[in-house]
């Protein structure tokens, strides 16, 4: 099948060969001293976006308990339905979640399960350091959850679409 | 053992007269300095490409392994060659899958054993040149060596049983023999210039006769294309081309089977660096000195030839790399008219040109010296002219984006505007 080529009609001096070659070169050395752009990972890290969504984190009362309520709202939303998610209620009448957990694997990251939450309870963070050394240790449970320390997502605000 | 010393005597008239047991512990410990530097600096160019190819790349390298520099990552390099499996491809024909890498790697180990590499040593058992073997033949033995190596590489591709291997070793041959020749006629200048084929020969000639680079640029400039060519360093690495060969012929191999590749590529490399510097940058000349070809020598001379001799060769090897990041491959087709229609021509019209001239000046009766090297260089400069200035104008190289003839381009835009893809299209 016949393509359609665009032949180009160079003026005679742009296919000198050596020249070329030695302009190339020219620049090459120039950026053998120009300022280095590599961060070094571990010891330097780029800062992450206020609205970086990464691994969850649940946020706790004064008492130290869970926000959750167990309002069913999060695993309802879900759309890699990677919530698990237990209600139980003590003997004042106060739902708590029994079971919570997250599967990381699972989750897409979308963040619905923070804008849904009604008690601002689950959030998703701004981390991204995230190995562990078995498929298990992805799945967080209420504990992990409550335990994380790093900030949390920013959702994005209709009334401030850029975050100032 | 005086016999043989006596037979190698009679054999080359140029080796010193020293005696028997002298000569060959001098050569054991040079083997064992020569071959430790060779290795130590193979080692260490691995790291060099890594470390210049960032800095071009504006990044790093490689720093964490023995402090900031990466001094270690060639060691580190070396252990997880050793500690890696072998594997064998089950359709591989194992004798051969084995031996390609020691056939890759024994010729580029071998020849830079002819290469001087500094001022004769006097002691108080003679004069020691600073070379391995001070060859009569020297550098006809690095031709012949040298294209030994493309059996590795060839029989690599072949015995892997992979067609990307395959086509891989293939290319390597055909490139190799393209330029090997062009590689051995751009050299036939400089002997004619030295009178002989010794390589210590070469750089007393240059010593007193300028360097060859200033009277004989056009044979530079080949043998430098040509060992561009015969290293498979780009632009011309299309044997090892990944996006198109995988990794061409060492696709299968595996742990140090594999690293013997690379390592012989980067002696070949140094020994190609050495050589140019040999044949065209005076060797271990010292730069601005007059006569330091001849005596009184002493060590500390010896000592300075050896550095300047190092670094000429380190600038060539930096040269490589540099080269490396600056030009895109060739393609298959312009590899071979580079080779075939534009080096060996050019090489055979240098030769013509040079002798007719070392003729005439002979025959003129102009002895070898300021006034021959300035008639020399006065050709040489006109010859740059007319091959780097008018030569060069889209012939050297075919790109796709040579000036066609007018009647080529109305054929193709009139062939163009006809294709439906091109349809509405202004151009």
């Amino acid at each position: 099948m016949p393509i359609g080529v665009k032949v180009l009609d160079r003026p005679i001096e742009d296919v000198s060969y050596i020249r070329a070659t030695i302009k190339g070169m020219g620049l090459t050395f120039k950026h053998l001293f120009a300022d280095k752009v590599t961060v070094q990972y571990p010891e330097q890290k780029w800062g992450l976006s206020p609205r970086w969504r990464g691994t969850h984190r649940m946020l706790t009362t004064e008492t130290g308990k869970a926000k959750c309520v167990a309002c069913g709202l999060c695993p309802t939303v879900c759309p890699a339905n990677c919530i698990k998610l237990i209600p139980g209620e003590d003997e004042n009448g106060n739902r708590y979640p029994l079971v919570f957990e997250i599967d990381e694997f699972r989750c897409i990251f979308c963040g619905y399960c923070q804008e849904v939450c009604p008690e601002e309870a689950i959030h998703v963070g701004r981390h991204y350091e995230n190995s562990e050394y078995s498929r298990a240790g992805f799945v967080y449970d209420l504990e992990r959850l409550t335990s994380q320390t790093h900030p949390v997502c920013e959702m994005w605000d209709p009334e401030d679409p850029r975050g100032e | 053992m005086m016999h043989i010393a006596a037979l190698l005597q009679v054999a080359d008239p140029q080796l010193p007269s020293t005696g028997a047991g002298a000569f060959i512990i001098f050569t054991l410990i040079k083997m064992i300095i020569v071959f430790t530097v060779y290795m130590v600096g193979a080692a260490l160019l691995t790291l060099a490409e890594r470390k210049v190819s960032a800095w071009i790349q504006n990044r790093h390298g490689p720093n964490r392994v023995g402090g900031r520099g990466g001094w270690l990552q060639p060691a580190a390099d070396g252990v997880k060659n050793f500690m890696k499996e072998e594997t064998y491809p089950a359709a591989a024909y194992k004798p051969i899958f084995i031996l390609a890498p020691i056939l890759a790697f024994i010729p580029a180990l071998t020849t830079v054993a002819v290469i001087p590499f500094g001022a004769p040593l006097p002691t108080r058992w003679g004069l020691i040149p600073m070379i391995v073997a001070d060859l009569p033949v020297g550098f006809l033995f690095i031709l012949a060596i040298s294209s030994l190596g493309v059996y590795g590489i060839v029989l690599a591709g072949w015995s892997s049983n992979n067609k990307y291997a395959l086509l891989g070793g293939l290319r390597s041959s055909a490139q190799m023999i393209s330029y090997e020749i062009s590689m051995g006629m751009s050299t036939i200048p400089v002997l004619l210039l030295a009178g002989n084929v010794t390589l210590n020969t070469i750089v007393n000639q240059q010593a007193y006769g300028g360097w060859n680079v200033v009277n004989l640029t056009i044979a530079f400039f080949i043998f430098l294309v040509a060992a561009f060519a015969e290293t498979n360093r780009l632009p011309f690495d299309l044997p090892e081309a990944e996006s198109e060969l995988i990794a061409g012929y060492h696709t299968e191999y595996s742990a140090m089977k594999f690293s013997l590749f690379p390592i012989s590529e980067y002696c070949n490399m140094i020994t190609a660096s050495a050589l140019m510097v040999t044949l065209f940058f005076g060797g271990w000349d010292v730069p601005f000195t007059g006569r330091d070809n001849v005596g009184p020598f002493s060590g500390w001379l010896t000592l300075l030839s050896i550095v300047i001799f190092l670094a000429k060769t380190l600038f060539f090897l930096f040269f490589y790399i540099w080269i490396r990041w600056t030009l895109p491959r060739f393609r298959y087709d312009q590899l071979m008219s580079l080779g075939w229609r534009f080096m060996l021509p050019l090489a055979l019209s240098y030769i013509v040109i040079i002798a007719a001239v070392i003729l005439a000046l002979d025959s003129a009766g102009i002895r070898r010296g300021a006034m021959y090297s300035s008639i020399l260089g006065a050709v040489n400069m006109v010859l740059v002219v007319l091959v780097f200035a008018i030569l060069d104008r889209g012939r050297i190289i075919s790109p796709s984006y040579a000036r066609s003839r007018a009647d080529q381009l109305a054929r193709l835009k009139s062939a163009a505007s006809r294709s439906p893809l091109s349809a509405g299209a202004t151009d």
